[in-house]
């Protein structure tokens, strides 16, 4: 579930609580949103991805909450890896053109 | 029928429109932009955020590209049929997967960036979901389709039994929103119970609650014994890794199972711990998935596992009618059998494409671009003929548990307290993935006393607008596992996702789809023929 709006990298831009499915964020004027319902939080990743500084972390844990280290979080490239491995950048997608799952269609197991 | 009572006493925003779609997922999305390009004024509303909202989103997805006349087609009709026991229409396969063909190559037409395989060809048998909807709301948007996003819908109007609009509530303003419209596409996505599959949280039934509240009838609800797999501590059911897994109880040894995936991990689960790594996978397919699927591997590199060497411990989560196939019955034009009303994607039965097995993955996105797309013309065309007058019809609010209790309403009676009380009813792989007539009825006396608990007492009139939804998707999961679990009764035989202990074999004479409806008395009866979904 979310557990870390970075207070040093938020821009104030918004796009988390336009974007998360679950209603997760509240909007404060001119700050950083809060994480007013984090229970709600369905583990998506999404709003990662629509965050154009990667401020946001989403912990693995589905039914339980982690403190995080923001610092520790940047030092093992965990912060934004999903945007990163994915291709978007700025809040836009990218990375479609580099998708190889295709790959798991090759030996015949799986077929759509 | 009463007039509808306001909400929260706010100033509602009125809009008019001739098309009102229900839900930004991929059916929602193909709806608006083909009823907006048959001429019509469409507003889109969408619980969530059009591009994160629904299953796909936050997954990827397989897709059925093939060609007509090739023999890649005629391979998928026949896997589909193979495994549909019996209940799946072949002409229907093959309008869905021919109507996405055309849908797949439109999107590189409007330049959507697939990928090359190696031959260099563009490879559209699979789509990432967040760069897929994202994409898909930039074209809505200029196709001119109004979105309101984070819009819940919490009602339908009628007009003389002719579906009329929706009501709904904005969850970051709080202000209610009506659209008075001469068609309503319902593209709200199946009902997974609030289990944590992955980016199905967002589903809990709200447009089947809306649609049986003017009258809808529904098909195959009892097809919903689906559950996916995910490492024990994620959201993350990304099934298709399974199929290069070892599993492995706790002491090791490892467990195989005649049937699918999920079968190995279920007979296995309510004995125990079950374990899995994916050890059977090349080098090769292992860079394939992570540089196709980066979301299957957050969740262990965030916890620091290799999942091609170690072992980890595995859970079910409860799919519903996402990745089941029951939901609304619907006819060849996507019409339900309430006047005006349509529906498509995960929201309609898609016993037509699948029969009585999961259509997980590729058959239901296939489905749900085909029936998107037909009932967005078909919402289109009978707003044609109902004509301009409509915005002056007099309607009626038709939403009722969780809105307007039918008595003085009671505090002690909440939305947590009767969604955890559903859960325990359905979640279960002891009660859904493994049916008894027995458990079923117990199951059953119980959720019809919470239906008369909420239908009585649930009320949440001056309560901020995230406790409104709450209300409404507690209703709807209630009457959706209600429907569930009665379908599941009369289902007294075992096929495809009904699994009855009590009956093990699939009955001939049972091989038929089971609709159901109603609210206060809920019904359960044989499709009057083979097939026949809407009644």
């Amino acid at each position: 579930m979310i557990e870390l709006v970075s207070r040093e990298r938020c821009i104030t831009c918004q796009a988390c609580v336009a974007a998360c499915p679950e209603n997760v964020f509240d909007k404060v004027p001119h700050r950083p949103p809060v994480i007013a319902r984090p229970d709600d939080c369905q583990t998506c990743f999404l709003c990662e991805l629509y965050c154009p500084v990667d401020a946001l972390y989403v912990s693995p844990l589905a039914d339980a909450h982690e403190c995080v280290d923001e610092r520790e979080l940047v030092e093992t490239g965990l912060l934004g890896s999903f945007r990163r491995e994915m291709g978007w950048n700025g809040g836009r997608p990218g990375g479609t053109d580099k998708d190889l799952t295709y790959r798991m269609f090759e030996d015949g197991r799986v077929a759509p | 029928m009463t007039m509808p009572a306001p909400l929260k006493g706010t100033v509602t925003t009125v809009r008019t429109a001739d098309v009102l779609v229900l839900g930004g997922g991929p059916a929602g999305v193909w709806a608006a932009l083909t009823a907006a390009k048959h001429g019509a004024k469409v507003v889109l509303a969408e619980k969530g955020f059009v591009g994160t909202g629904g299953a796909t989103a936050a997954g990827n997805t397989t897709m059925i590209h093939v060609a007509p006349r090739t023999a890649g087609r005629e391979a998928a009709i026949k896997r589909r049929l193979a495994h549909a026991h019996g209940l799946a229409d072949q002409k229907w396969i093959e309008r869905v997967v021919d109507d996405a063909y055309l849908r797949l190559n439109t999107l590189a037409d409007w330049g959507y960036p697939y990928p090359s395989d190696p031959s260099g060809r563009s490879y559209r048998g699979s789509l990432r979901g967040p760069d897929y909807l994202r994409f898909m709301r930039s074209r809505v948007r200029k196709a001119g389709v109004e979105v309101l996003d984070q819009s819940p819908a919490l009602e339908l109007l009628v007009s003389d039994r002719v579906v009329a609009g929706a009501s709904g509530i904005n969850r970051l303003t709080g202000k209610p929103w009506t659209v008075r419209a001469a068609a309503v596409v319902i593209a709200t996505g199946g009902c997974a119970f609030l289990s944590k599959a992955l980016g199905t949280n967002g589903l809990t039934g709200d447009g089947l609650l809306l649609a049986a509240e003017a009258g809808a009838t529904f098909s195959g609800m009892e097809l919903t014994g689906q559950y996916g797999i995910a490492p024990a501590f994620s959201s993350v059911t990304k099934g298709i890794m399974y199929f290069w897994a070892t599993f492995t109880d706790q002491d090791g040894n490892v467990l195989e199972r005649a049937g699918d995936r999920q079968s190995v991990v279920a007979y296995n689960l309510v004995k125990g711990p079950v374990y899995a790594v994916i050890d059977k996978a090349s080098p090769h397919l292992q860079e394939g998935m992570r540089r196709g699927q980066p979301n299957m591997f957050l969740a262990f590199d965030r916890k620091g596992i290799d999942p091609f060497k170690q072992r980890f411990e595995v859970t079910l989560r409860y799919e519903g009618t996402v990745r089941g196939v029951g939901g609304l019955a619907i006819d060849e034009a996507c019409a339900t059998n309430v006047p005006g009303l349509f529906a498509a994607g995960d929201a309609a039965s898609r016993e037509h494409m699948v029969g009585a097995t999961s259509g997980g993955g590729g058959p239901n996105a296939t489905w749900a671009m085909a029936t998107g797309t037909w009932s967005g013309r078909n919402a289109a065309a009978f707003a044609r003929q109902t004509g301009g007058s409509h915005s002056r019809r007099i309607t009626a609010a038709v939403g009722r548990a969780g809105l307007r209790p039918s008595e003085k309403p009671d505090a002690a009676i909440t939305a947590a307290e009767l969604i955890a009380a559903v859960q325990e009813e359905v979640l279960p792989v002891g009660k859904t993935f493994f049916r008894t007539g027995a458990r079923l009825r117990a199951s059953q006396t119980r959720l019809d006393s919470f239906w008369s608990a909420a239908r009585a007492y649930l009320s949440t009139r001056s309560a901020p607008a995230a406790e409104i939804v709450r209300a409404r998707e507690a209703s709807a999961m209630i009457a959706t596992a209600r429907w569930l679990v009665a379908s599941a009764i009369e289902r007294r035989e075992t096929r495809g996702l009904n699994r009855r202990l009590d009956f093990p074999e699939a009955d001939p004479a049972q091989a038929r789809c089971l609709n159901s409806g109603g609210l206060d008395q809920v019904w359960v009866r044989q499709a009057p023929s083979a097939r026949a979904l809407a009644s």
